[in-house]
C-alpha cells in the first residue's frame, strides 16, 4: 500500500496496463510532456513512442482514432483534457463509438477509453468546470465510471481498460491532489459495484466522485447529532448498482442523492425514479437530490462554491426528512 | 501537390499498354461494377415498390471508384465509407445476399438487420463501416491506419467518402493527424459534384474540393477521372503500393457523378437536363465495355458477363426476400460485449 494522490493513481493505473498488455496505448493532447494535469508524467519515458502519443488539438480525431484502433486490436486510452471538450466530438463519442457494436449486428467490439477531468469547485469558470456524467448517461452504449479516491481511480481505470465496451472515466479535477492509499499490487475495480463507506440506519446518502466525500462529512457531522447515515458511492453509473440502492433504502427509509451536474437534470434524477418506482413502499420520506445549481457555473469564488452542492446542505436536507 | 496531369497521363499509359487480349481481370472488373449497378436498380425497383423502408442513397454512376479501389486491395487491407456505401461493401466482396438482407432489413443482413442502408459493415471482408455522420469516419478511418502500424502490418486503409465531407471539421482534422503520424491511409473522395441538393462548388472556396485542400496538410493529391475504371484502378494500385511500403498519407479526388438523386426521397431536379444528359453519356459501365470491345473483347462474352452479374443480383434479393424479419429479441442483443443490453442490476 502506498500513499497517492488521485493524480498519481492515473498514473499507477495506466502504467499498471500497459506493462501487462502491450495493446494498451494512450493518445491525446500533451501526452509525451506528462499531460495539463501531469497524469501522463513519466509514461513516455517508461513505455516510449509506440505507445504514448501526443495528438494535435483534434479532439473529433483524438476518440476517432481511438475507436478505429480498437476495433483492430488495441486497447486504446484516449485522453479528452476537460470533459467539457466533449461537446466538440459527441458525434464520434455518442453516435459512433457508442453504437457501432449494435449497429454491426456485434461485429466490432469497442475496447476504448475516454478519460477526462471533470467537475467545478476550482475556479475553472464555467467551460472548464462542468460535471457532464449525465451527458453520456443517455446513450446507451457508453459505461461510466467517477471515482472518488485514488485507489478506486487505479482500480476503475484498470477494469476499465481491461473492459471490451468503451468506458468513459470521469476524474474530478479537484480530487487530483487529493491522497489515499493505494494497493500496490494488481488492483482492479469491477465496473457496477458501488461501495459502502458508512453504515447508519437512519439516511443513505448517495455519492458519486467528489460529491462521496460530501457525503462522508455530512454523515460525520449528522452522527453528532445521533443521525446514523450510510454512504454509498455508486462509482460507476453504467452498469449501475441499482440493488445496492435499493437494499440501503429499505433499511434506512430516507434517501438524499448528492450530484454536482445541475438539479434540471442529472444522474440523481434516474436514480430517484428508480428508487420511487421499485422502493416506493420501503420509504419513509421523500426521494430528495442535492445539486449544482441550475446555472452556467460562474467564476468568482464567492459566486461558484453557492452554485455547487455542499456539506451544510446535505445535513440541512437530511434533518429536514429525519424530522418529518 | 497535385498530380492530376500526371495521373492522366499514367491512364493514357496504361490504357495503351492494355492494347491486345482482354484478360481475366478486366471481364473481373466489368462484372463488378455490372453487379453494383444492377444491385442499386433492383433496390431503387424495391423502394418504387414499397417493398423497402428509410432511406437508401444510391451511387448509380460512381461504380468505377469502388470497383477500381477495390481491385487493387488485398483481403488484409480495410475499408470504410459512407451512407453511399453499397458499392463499397460489394467491392470487398460481402456476399450480396447478406447486403440485399441487411437493407431489406432481414435476419439474414450483414448486421442482422440493426444497422440498414446506411450502416453496412463486413468485418470479415475488412470493411469497417458505413458512416451516416458526414465526415465521422475520417478520423475513425485514420485509427484503424494507426493501429496497423502500430501492429507492425503493412495492411494499407482506405477512407471513401463525397465532396460535401470536405466542408466539415472532421476532414481536416484527420488529413492532418494522418500527415503527422504518417499512417498508411488512403483518403478517396468521391467528387460527384452535388452536396446533397446542392453543388458543391456553389458553398466551396476552392475549385478541386478535396485536392485542393491536401496541400494544406503536406499530403500529396491525385485527381482521377472516377468514371474511367482503368484509369482509377491503375491510381488506386500505385497509391496502394505506395502506402503499403510506408510514405504515408495520399489523397485521391475521384471526379465522377452521381446519376439519380441525393436520396429516394429526391428526384434531383435541381440540376438542368443537358448536365445529367452529358453525364449519362459518360457513363463508366458503358464506357468500360467499350473500351474491352475496341480491346477485341466478344461482345457475346461480354453479354454473358452482364447476364451472369443480373443473374446473381436476382438470386440474392429473392434469398433475401425470402429470410425472415428479425426475431425482436435480437433488439436488445449487442449493446455490450456479453452480447446483452443490461445497463443496471
Amino acid at each position: 500500500m502506498a500513499e497517492l494522490s488521485y493524480r498519481d493513481a492515473v498514473i499507477a493505473g495506466l502504467a499498471q496496463e500497459m506493462e501487462r498488455d502491450e495493446r494498451v496505448v494512450l493518445l491525446g493532447e500533451d501526452l509525451v510532456s506528462g499531460g495539463v494535469f501531469k497524469t501522463t508524467k513519466g509514461l513516455y519515458e517508461q513505455f516510449g513512442p509506440q505507445r504514448v502519443w501526443t495528438t494535435p488539438i483534434s479532439e473529433q480525431a483524438i476518440p476517432g482514432c481511438a475507436m478505429g484502433a480498437a476495433m483492430t486490436g488495441l486497447r486504446p486510452v484516449a485522453e479528452i483534457m476537460f470533459s467539457d471538450f466533449y461537446a466538440t466530438c459527441w458525434d464520434i463519442i455518442a453516435n459512433e463509438i457508442a453504437k457501432s457494436r449494435y449497429m454491426s449486428g456485434g461485429q466490432f467490439s469497442l475496447p476504448l477509453v475516454v478519460r477526462s477531468a471533470n467537475g467545478g469547485g476550482i475556479g475553472f469558470a464555467t467551460q472548464h468546470s462542468q460535471s457532464l456524467e449525465n451527458w453520456a448517461m443517455c446513450v446507451p452504449g457508453l459505461k461510466i465510471a467517477a471515482p472518488s479516491n485514488p485507489a478506486d481511480l487505479k482500480g476503475l481505470l484498470a477494469a476499465a481498460i481491461r473492459s471490451d465496451d468503451p468506458v468513459l472515466v470521469f476524474e474530478h479535477k479537484a480530487l487530483y491532489p487529493v491522497k489515499g492509499d493505494v494497493p500496490d499490487d494488481e488492483h482492479i475495480v469491477p465496473l457496477g459495484a458501488a461501495a459502502v463507506l458508512r453504515r447508519g440506519i437512519d439516511v443513505t446518502l448517495i455519492g458519486l466522485a467528489r460529491t462521496v466525500g460530501l457525503c462522508t462529512d455530512a454523515a460525520a457531522e449528522l452522527a453528532g447529532s445521533g443521525i446514523e447515515a450510510t454512504v454509498l458511492d455508486l462509482r460507476t453509473l453504467i452498469p449501475l448498482d441499482a440493488q445496492a440502492v435499493l437494499t440501503s433504502v429499505a433499511d434506512t427509509g430516507r434517501v438524499v442523492i448528492v450530484e454536482e451536474n445541475p438539479k434540471q437534470l442529472g444522474w440523481g434524477a434516474g436514480v430517484a425514479a428508480i428508487i420511487a418506482e421499485e422502493a416506493f413502499y420501503d420509504l419513509d420520506a421523500p426521494v430528495t437530490r442535492v445539486a449544482g445549481a441550475s446555472v452556467p457555473l460562474p467564476f468568482a469564488q464567492s459566486l461558484e462554491e453557492e452554485m455547487l452542492p455542499s456539506v451544510d446542505e446535505v445535513v440541512d436536507m437530511v434533518q429536514k426528512l429525519v424530522a418529518m | 501537390m497535385t498530380r492530376s496531369k500526371t495521373a492522366s497521363a499514367d491512364a493514357a499509359a496504361e490504357a495503351e499498354a492494355q492494347e491486345g487480349e482482354v484478360t481475366s481481370g478486366d471481364l473481373s472488373l466489368l462484372a463488378t461494377m455490372l453487379r453494383m449497378r444492377a444491385f442499386e436498380q433492383r433496390i431503387y425497383d424495391a423502394f418504387s415498390e414499397n417493398k423497402l423502408r428509410g432511406p437508401t442513397h444510391l451511387g448509380i454512376g460512381q461504380e468505377a471508384i469502388a470497383a477500381g479501389f477495390g481491385a487493387a486491395l488485398e483481403p488484409k487491407d480495410s475499408v470504410l465509407s459512407t451512407y453511399r456505401g453499397h458499392d463499397h461493401v460489394i467491392a470487398v466482396g460481402a456476399p450480396l445476399d447478406q447486403v440485399a438482407g441487411e437493407i431489406l432489413g432481414r435476419a439474414t443482413g450483414l448486421c442482422g438487420g440493426k444497422g440498414g442502408s446506411m450502416h453496412l459493415a463486413s468485418a470479415h471482408h475488412g470493411h469497417y463501416g458505413c458512416y451516416a455522420i458526414v465526415g465521422a469516419h475520417l478520423p475513425i478511418a485514420c485509427g484503424v491506419a494507426w493501429s496497423a502500424k502500430l501492429r507492425g502490418t503493412d495492411e494499407v486503409t482506405v477512407c471513401f467518402f463525397g465532396d460535401g465531407t470536405t466542408n466539415i471539421g472532421a476532414f481536416h482534422e484527420a488529413l492532418n493527424i494522418a500527415a503527422v503520424w504518417k499512417l498508411p491511409i488512403l483518403f478517396v473522395c468521391e467528387n460527384n459534384l452535388y452536396m446533397e441538393y446542392t453543388r458543391t462548388s456553389e458553398v466551396t472556396a476552392v475549385e478541386r474540393p478535396a485536392a485542393d485542400r491536401a496541400a494544406s496538410y503536406g499530403l500529396e493529391a491525385l485527381v482521377v477521372d472516377g468514371n474511367d475504371v482503368t484509369a482509377v484502378l491503375e491510381v488506386a494500385r500505385d497509391a496502394v503500393a505506395a502506402a503499403r511500403s510506408g510514405n504515408g498519407p495520399l489523397l485521391i479526388e475521384a471526379i465522377t457523378y452521381r446519376q439519380g438523386g441525393h436520396s429516394r426521397a429526391d428526384p434531383g431536379d435541381y440540376r438542368k437536363e443537358d448536365e445529367v444528359a452529358e453525364w449519362l453519356t459518360k457513363d463508366p459501365i458503358t464506357a468500360y465495355r467499350k473500351a474491352l470491345e475496341d480491346r477485341g473483347a466478344d461482345p457475346g462474352e461480354l453479354d454473358d458477363v452482364q447476364a451472369k452479374a443480373g443473374a446473381e443480383v436476382e438470386a440474392a434479393f429473392e434469398s433475401a426476400f425470402g429470410a425472415p424479419f428479425p426475431d425482436v429479441l435480437q433488439a436488445h442483443t449487442d449493446v455490450w460485449a456479453d452480447g446483452g443490453s443490461a445497463w443496471r442490476n
